[in-house]
């Protein structure tokens, strides 16, 4: 690459991809209030189906890009149909939950399909690049910038002129005054979700294009983008976020230019944080002042917690800690341990998500700082790993409520975005820091698991020592929760309003929950590192942030107790049922959805 | 420091605009310790927006607000309920999944000695640290309030005792009602702000909820009152402020107030126009 044309075009051409996705974003958030987690997957989608009109089919161009728009908006039409129509009523969680659901299932059902290696999507475009001022510009991009125009013309077209467009504006307006006025709401979700999922699904078929390649993991990016653009933009604002994206792709493609490619998406989490920050409402805020949220506690479904006797609970500890003197396979303890570790990270999740209201999708970065910390400091510096895994959990007790503080101004969707994008930017800062983190090679030969000098190597010791560890932060959670500070972070969840009024600081009790979280997030990634002895910037995801999510829905917001059986029951269902590993997120998607759709309250209930 | 007879609550000149729309309009307003000053006024008139602005909810654009001649103005919500400051909302805002008793314990949450240290950093970790260790003199703290809250709730006869443990959400709209005042009580306010507290209520339970504010102001306490029910405003107010369109337009004892042809024009002009405006202005 040369000059900064090249970098200017380059930057355009990617932001008006970006605009396709952004779009569709905010005219859903426009209408139905809804951050829609599942447009990345309907991107995905569509350069899937792009890869079968162009290599099997071998349909022309202009044929490929109908049949993609027209294939893409069928899956949207489902989507609004069967995935959130039926959730018209419920709490403002339960859309929320139902998207993130449903692009796992989208996402798990391509990869089943097509699998998750990497495949090339040919442009079917002449390859030459003419020469324009100091850069270059090639076919594609016109293509590109074709569609990126022609599509905002024809949306401009439809809105302003049409009788269904009016429709649309009108319930962006004011939902409530539209529906009054005859407005067929179904119908305007309808038209919104078909357009916002054929824009998609052509995004990705000409990114896929434009990279040449097609593959799984585009999905949750493309998501990324789309939010970044479309936030800074202003939600909900269509033509912001057009300009949105443009700007995102700018500033993309000059960071690259300046400090190399790795730092791309880098600089699009950490755009979107800034904005969140200093402008939540989007650079071009209109003049609207109240953020667009129902006043008054209807985030989490009202529920009457199931009561389990304290004997009970005692019971099930004394069997599962006598377990391994009995004659169980190595293999169930193996099973088992998993569960107590994500355990441990949904009792974090659940203090933070339930608890306090903070739906957390970036929870999986406070497992890295953990492991990270814990690791480092046993091999680097000798610490007992006892001692490490403890100072791990401080660590990202620490960072990680300093990282996610820029999200306590936040509200109900905005938290899920912002902790989404620090987790992305942890897990980049892990893979770009190579002095300290060791960057992509990850860290290997790690300490086994030891405590006051004695190695834990045996199945049976390591199961006692993490279901010991377990049932200790279950327990000071409990204790948290039935104290002053319990009562104060559930009112602020209830209705942060009320709770200011009565002098209860928002910063203050968020953080001291993500300082508790983050601990016990801390020592189940410490752990984690020492018994897997390699961990590297994948080792901990975004699919366990959701994986995390759905235990704690599972089990029931704020449940300590569901989150635990939670844990067990995600975890063990699918050794039981012997489901093969690639069908299980697949499962944990389904899971979710039927949650949120059936039993927003989970099994024990929310607290 | 404080002015020896400075009033409890003095507005000067308070202000606030949203957009082109003047809410509140250089409001001017004193209330003495132990006073009961009732604000009406047609829909839309400003009263509730005044209630932010003095309780840290929203920001004067102009204007000051002072406690005991301390200016307080634009002072975080959180740090006026620390001072005192009390109130309740118009639509209702309890707490749905708390109990009735941890909504109202959420009231005396000031008082707490565990919130009391402001030092950055230290103070919320000592009170994580209490609240998990739990010494026996915060658990005798918290025993001493919620005597407390029984005996506040008390007060509201056998509306809310036997449904101490019940969750707020599966309350009456009139019960939930109750539980802010209760709420607001136990914060043990220096300035009480009560918007339209009888909103929604049959003739029975507003007679029983003047009886209470009548009580409330016998013991002294300060209130400042939104009411739509001119009865009840006329019986407890020791004055009435009018407001329209963001002014005061008449301010005197409850008979002056009510003869005043400048009141009188506002509720018929609005009374019957001012519904429509709304609607359309939603
Ligand atoms: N956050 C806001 N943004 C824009 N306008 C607002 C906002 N809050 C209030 N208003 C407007 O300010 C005016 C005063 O509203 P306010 O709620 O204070 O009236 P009120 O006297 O309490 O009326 P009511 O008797 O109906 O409760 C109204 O026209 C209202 O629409
Ligand atoms: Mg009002």
């Amino acid at each position: 690459m040369s000059s900064w044309l090249d970098y200017t075009i380059n930057g355009l051409i990617v932001g008006n991809v970006y605009a396709l996705v952004a779009v569709g974003l905010a005219l859903i958030f426009g209408v139905s209030r809804l951050i829609n987690f599942a447009q990345g997957s309907i991107y995905l989608v569509g350069a899937y189906i792009g890869w079968v009109a162009v290599v099997q089919l071998h349909t022309p161009l202009p044929l490929t890009i109908i049949f993609v728009a027209m294939v893409a908006a069928l899956v949207g039409l489902i989507i609004e149909r069967f995935g959130l129509r039926p959730l018209q009523n419920s709490v403002r969680i339960a859309p929320l939950l139902a998207t993130i659901g449903i692009s796992f299932v989208l996402d798990q059902l391509v990869m089943l399909t097509f699998s998750p290696n990497p495949r090339a999507l040919p442009s079917q475009l002449p390859d030459v690049r003419f020469q324009v001022g100091g850069g270059t510009i090639g076919p594609l991009d016109l293509l590109i910038a074709g569609v990126g125009i022609s599509s905002a013309l024809l949306l401009f077209v439809f809105l302003r002129y049409s009788k269904l467009g009016w429709a649309v504006r009108a319930a962006s307006q004011d939902r409530d005054a539209a529906m009054q006025m005859g407005v067929d709401v179904n119908r305007v979700n309808q038209a919104v979700f078909g357009i916002a999922a054929a824009l998609g699904g052509v995004s990705g078929l000409l990114v896929g294009m434009y990279y040449n390649q097609i593959d799984t993991a585009m999905s949750l990016q493309a998501t990324l983008k789309g939010v970044v653009a479309e936030v800074v933009g202003g939600a909900g604002n269509v033509p912001g976020a057009v300009v949105g994206s443009l700007l995102l792709g700018l500033v993309e493609s000059y960071g690259v230019a300046v400090f190399g490619t790795s730092y791309r998406n880098l600089f699009a989490f950490l755009l979107l944080v800034v904005v969140l920050v200093l402008r939540p409402n989007g650079l071009f805020a209109s003049a609207r002042q109240a953020p667009p949220e129902p006043l008054t506690g209807t985030f989490i479904a009202p529920s009457r917690p199931v009561r389990i006797p304290r004997w009970a609970l005692w019971v099930a500890v004394a069997v599962f800690g006598v377990l391994p003197m009995l004659p169980v396979s190595f293999y169930v303890l193996q099973t088992l341990i998993n569960a107590w570790l994500l355990g441990m990270l949904a009792l974090s999740l659940t203090l933070v998500a339930g608890t306090i209201g903070q739906v957390s999708l970036g929870h999986a970065a406070l497992l890295a700082i953990g492991a990270y910390t814990s690791a480092l400091l046993s091999l680097t510096l000798s610490v007992p790993v006892g001692l490490a895994i403890i100072a791990g959990g401080l660590m990202s007790a620490a960072l990680g409520t300093i990282l996610i503080s820029p999200s306590f101004r936040l509200r109900g969707h905005y938290v899920s975005i912002a902790t989404l994008a620090i987790g992305e930017i942890v897990s980049l800062v892990i893979l770009n820091w190579e002095s300290v983190t060791r960057g992509p090679i990850g860290i290997s030969g790690i300490p086994p698991l030891s405590l006051f000098g004695y190695e834990l190597t045996s199945p049976t010791s390591v199961y006692w020592f993490s279901f010991a560890v377990m049932v200790l932060l279950a327990l000071l959670q409990a204790r948290l929760l039935s104290s002053h500070l319990g009562r104060s972070f559930r009112a602020i969840r209830d209705d942060d309003i009320a709770a200011r009024a009565y002098g209860l600081s928002l910063n203050r009790y968020k953080s001291l929950a993500f300082i508790f979280g983050g601990f016990a997030a801390g020592v189940s990634g410490g752990i984690a590192a020492h018994l897997y002895s390699y961990i590297n910037h994948e080792t901990f995801n975004t699919q366990q942030s959701i994986l995390a999510l759905t235990v704690v829905i599972l089990g029931g917001l704020g449940n300590v107790v569901g989150a635990v059986v939670g844990a067990v029951a995600l975890v063990g269902l699918p050794e039981v049922f012997r489901i093969a590993a690639e069908y299980r997120i697949l499962i944990y998607g389904i899971v979710l959805l039927l949650l949120v759709r059936f039993r927003p309250q989970g099994l024990l209930g929310t607290i | 420091m404080a002015e020896a007879h400075a009033p409890l609550l003095s507005l000067r000149g308070l202000t606030r605009r949203f957009g082109g729309l003047t809410a509140v309009d250089g409001i001017d307003l004193d209330l003495a310790k132990g006073g009961l000053v009732s604000i009406i006024g047609p829909n839309g008139a400003g009263k509730t927006t005044l209630f932010n602005l003095v309780t840290g909810l929203d920001r004067p654009d102009a204007g000051t607000v002072s406690l005991e001649g301390k200016d307080v103005t634009g002072l975080s919500p959180e740090r006026l309920a620390a001072q005192g400051i009390a109130r309740t909302f118009q639509l209702g805002r309890v707490f749905g999944n708390l109990s009735v008793m941890d909504n109202v314990l959420i009231g005396a949450h000031t008082r707490l000695r565990a919130v009391k240290p402001a030092v950055p950093v230290i103070g919320p970790l000592l009170e994580l640290g209490l609240a998990l260790l739990r010494s026996s003199s915060v658990k005798a703290e918290e025993e001493g309030l919620r005597e407390e809250v029984k005996a506040i709730l008390s007060r509201f006869g056998e509306r809310l005792l036997p449904r101490i443990d019940q969750p707020a959400y599966s309350l009456s709209y009139a019960n939930r009602r109750r539980v802010e005042i209760a709420r607001a009580l136990a914060l043990k306010p220096r300035l009480l702000l009560l918007d339209e507290p009888t909103a929604g209520m049959n003739p029975s339970e507003t007679a029983e909820m003047q009886g209470l504010v009548a009580e409330l102001k016998a013991e002294g306490l300060t209130i400042l009152l939104i009411e739509h029910k001119l009865e009840m405003v006329m019986r407890l107010s020791d004055r009435v402020i009018v407001m329209d369109e963001g002014q005061k337009i008449a301010e005197g004892p409850g008979e002056e107030v009510r003869n005043d042809p400048k009141v009188v024009e506002a509720y018929l002009g609005h009374g019957l126009s001012g519904t429509a405006e709304q609607e359309s202005a939603a």
